[in-house]
């Protein structure tokens, strides 16, 4: 494989990254989350007079004087700086179109892969049917624009691949990466994980291959209380 | 007041027994069962998506789209499967009873689509519906400016009652039969859906609207336990 993707995983939507995080609650649209003077409403909240309101269903969350509504549930939303699993579904004269799981569909420019491509040669380089880790560059109006242009981005060859909730994907990842890194461990598979839900293993055998995928569904299947990490490492070990 | 017994024995402002519950289509992006007593809704949101026909695509905004129906065993006498003149202008009083609460500006050239189902039905039913389908569109993490809350009104001759079941709406003597359906913000007085089916006195509509207030925060309550007990 030329390219390693290890890496893909280490985007900044990694939960619990901000200093402080005090409270966190479950609020619904329209509920008033804090009320006073000092508070700045940041995603998924809005002013009105001197309370803080949430726009939509989520958990509510306090860092320093920020307030926040994450998303727990529904369908991903693509946002700049994302990486994405996906699958090639057509090749036009300027790219690739790629399905990512989203109302538009994503679109990789030819002048975004890595290396020079000719035009006559696009299908050697990434195939109908080809699974691709790649960026989210922009999103747009007419649709999501793609690069494989930095690291860990590229073609990911044989392996499988299935999908999750993309709400659970910061859960697989773990904090810094610690769920996702042990599970890599523990089996000897290559994982990468796109924030869209879709997740690639290749390992050794079927075996190993199997086993990272049932820990991965263990952990997205649903609530667990503290020590998840272990949990799922003692099943690992059996 | 209350010269009119009501046949299951609830007084005038009382509700019949709620259930709620959210995440009951595993599926759907957003899901949610809602019940007044023996009417029972499910509604379920998927989106947003690409929409098509692409003539419907507006490229300053996505698009509601809801659809309603009751299914075929959910009445005594079997109702024929399909599209009627009544689903299709209930579909229609739904969409506009929840697009003034869901912000859609980020999702141009998209639909989401709300299915909503009538799985038994006592009367009520456009307002269990929209009930439900506001909790799913909540569930589906779409940015809205609010819940909705919907409820049935009615008279019992003078009596101005709330949440009528059929044996209420059929009601004969008096005054007649009047069904009176409102939707609201859950947290505002800007009302959303307002129709009428029989008559009323126009000095008497003030009366109506406080009662729906009233019945409104109930259901409000209901609607935001089943949301807060979802927890991921």
């Amino acid at each position: 494989m030329k390219n390693k993707i290890n890496e893909v995983h280490e985007t900044e939507e990694i939960e619990g990254t901000s200093e402080e995080v005090k409270k966190r609650k479950i609020v619904v649209p329209g509920e008033v989350i804090v009320s006073g003077e000092d508070y700045l409403p940041s995603d998924g909240t809005k002013r009105v007079g001197k309370d803080i309101i949430s726009n939509r269903f989520g958990l509510a969350e306090e860092a320093g004087r920020v307030i926040r509504v994450l998303p727990i549930t529904g369908a991903f939303i693509p946002r700049r700086g994302n990486t994405v699993l996906g699958r090639v579904i057509d090749i036009t004269f300027h790219g690739w179109l790629v399905d990512i799981d989203t109302a538009a569909s994503g679109f990789l420019p030819i002048e975004e892969s890595p290396r020079f491509i000719s035009k006559n040669e696009m299908d050697q380089f990434l195939a109908i049917g080809d699974v691709i880790a790649a960026k989210i560059m922009g999103v747009k109006a007419k649709g999501i624009d793609l690069t494989l242009k930095s690291r860990g981005l590229g073609k990911l060859e044989d392996g499988f691949t299935f999908r999750v909730s993309p709400n659970r994907v910061p859960r697989v990842i773990g904090k810094e990466g610690s769920m996702i890194n042990m599970i890599k461990e523990k089996t000897g598979c290559n994982i990468s994980v796109g924030q869209n839900g879709w997740i690639w293993i290749k390992g050794e055998s079927t075996d190993n291959e199997i086993k990272a995928r049932n820990a991965i569904e263990f952990v997205t299947e649903k609530v667990h209380g503290s020590g998840l990490t272990e949990k799922v490492e003692a099943m690992l070990e059996k | 007041m209350t010269a009119h017994k009501r046949t299951d024995g609830r007084t005038a402002t009382e509700l019949r027994p709620m259930i709620a519950k959210v995440g009951v289509i595993p599926n759907a992006d957003g899901s949610a069962i809602f019940s007044f007593g023996d009417t029972v809704a499910i509604a379920a949101v998927y989106g947003p998506r690409q929409l098509h026909p692409q003539h419907m695509q507006d490229p300053s905004t996505g698009i509601l789209r809801c659809t309603y129906d009751l299914l075929s065993f959910s009445v005594y006498d079997r109702k024929k499967p399909g599209p009627s003149r009544r689903s299709q202008e209930i579909s229609k009083v739904t969409e506009w009873a929840l697009a003034p609460a869901i912000d859609l500006v980020g999702f141009p050239n998209q639909v989401v689509d709300v299915q909503i189902y009538i799985i038994q039905a006592d009367a009520g039913t456009r307002t269990a519906g929209i009930n439900a389908a506001s909790m799913a569109l909540a569930h589906a993490g779409l940015p809205m400016k609010d819940l909705i809350c919907s409820v049935a009104c009615g008279k019992l001759d003078k009596d101005i009652v709330v949440d009528l079941n059929k044996d209420e709406e059929d009601f004969e003597g008096g005054e007649g039969p009047t069904d009176f359906p409102i939707a609201k913000f859950a947290t505002s007085d800007d009302f959303t859906l307002m129709q009428l089916d029989g008559m009323i006195q126009p000095e008497r509509v003030k009366e109506v609207l406080e009662v729906a207030k009233e019945a409104c925060k109930e259901i409000y309550e209901v609607q935001k336990k089943a949301l807060k007990e979802v927890i991921e």
